[in-house]
């Protein structure tokens, strides 16, 4: 698949972003993001699926995302392509936390 | 640090109400999410690379082992698992100096080095790490001379590298132990050199 991900040898990415004593996560969604995909990915689809489905987000979205972004757009693909949860009840329960923050 | 797309509070409420519906349904379960963060943030790091390394040092029969097939040398030591399942271990050497990247995504043998820094995962580092290794390497501090040659290893979903660091001089009498606590992460992804005990280093880098 000849995508944005295939990026070896790309021209104008900038310096190499090196952040000293960087935390494992930087953020708890990240982390959130990273069990669930993990938790799931041993249970309802292989971890290759996770990758291909982060190589299946539309290029401007991928150049322009952060890794754990793309994680969860992985995540989210899958876990409803899957049928464990629809986007519908993603979109409402998104409205009722925002409701009763 | 993350540079999101989009604001990061939209993200962690998108991903709050994932959990929730998840944990709801029964697909995953909190105190395994919890195990998965707790394991990769305390337990699964660098410091299993480091044995390895350590060990590859003092032990020649071992090192043989380890560089012949690596998936098996480590396996000895106990240290296999989630995304280490098939290893080869790279050696650097006065002659020759190796790096690793993965140019697709940002496979890396977690169960050794655990979860990849940003760096690693960054476009800058997958773009650039195979076309212009010695200026990449730079970035790092690191100038590693015209004779010397550079091997880039592309990892991929099956396959991740470990990089052999070179023994620092003046090493000849610390323990394995002592020997691994000089070992750094970014060594044994080939961006730095293991210095000596005279001069700072830490596990962590």
């Amino acid at each position: 698949m000849n995508g944005p991900h295939d990026m070896g040898g790309m021209h104008g990415m900038g310096p190499i972003p090196i952040e000293p004593d960087e935390p494992v996560f930087h953020s708890e969604w990240e982390a959130k993001v990273f069990a669930m995909s993990f938790a799931t990915f041993c249970n309802f689809f292989p971890v290759d699926e996770t990758r291909h489905a982060s190589e299946r987000m539309p290029p401007g979205d991928y150049l322009s995302s952060a890794y754990y972004e793309r994680w969860l757009y992985a995540l989210e693909l899958l876990i409803t392509e899957h049928n464990l949860v629809t986007p519908a009840e993603i979109e409402q329960r998104i409205a009722e936390l925002a409701q009763g923050e | 640090m993350a540079h999101t797309h989009r604001p990061e509070s939209e993200i962690a409420l998108r991903v709050k109400a994932i959990e929730s519906l998840l944990v709801e349904k029964g697909i995953v379960d909190p105190t395994t999410l919890d195990t998965i963060i707790e394991a990769y943030e305390h337990q699964i790091g660098p410091h299993n690379g480091a044995r390895i390394v350590a060990k590859a040092w003092v032990d020649a029969a071992y090192k043989q082992r380890l560089l012949a097939d690596g998936t098996s040398a480590i396996a000895e030591l106990g240290l296999t698992g989630f995304s280490s399942e098939h290893m080869v271990v790279v050696e650097n050497t006065p002659q020759v100096h190796n790096l690793i990247v993965c140019t697709l995504c940002s496979c890396y043998p977690w169960a050794i080095l655990g979860l990849p820094p940003t760096w690693y995962k960054s476009f800058a580092y997958r773009a650039r790490a195979v076309i212009e290794p010695r200026k990449v390497l730079q970035e790092f501090g690191l100038v590693i001379p015209d004779e010397v040659e550079i091997r880039v290893w592309d990892s991929n979903a099956d396959l991740r590298y470990l990089v052999l660091p070179e023994r620092p001089q003046g090493t000849e009498g610390l323990s394995e132990a002592a020997l691994a606590g000089l070992v750094t992460r970014n060594a044994m992804i080939g961006t730095v050199k293991v210095q000596p005990p005279e001069q700072p280093s830490t596990l962590a880098a």
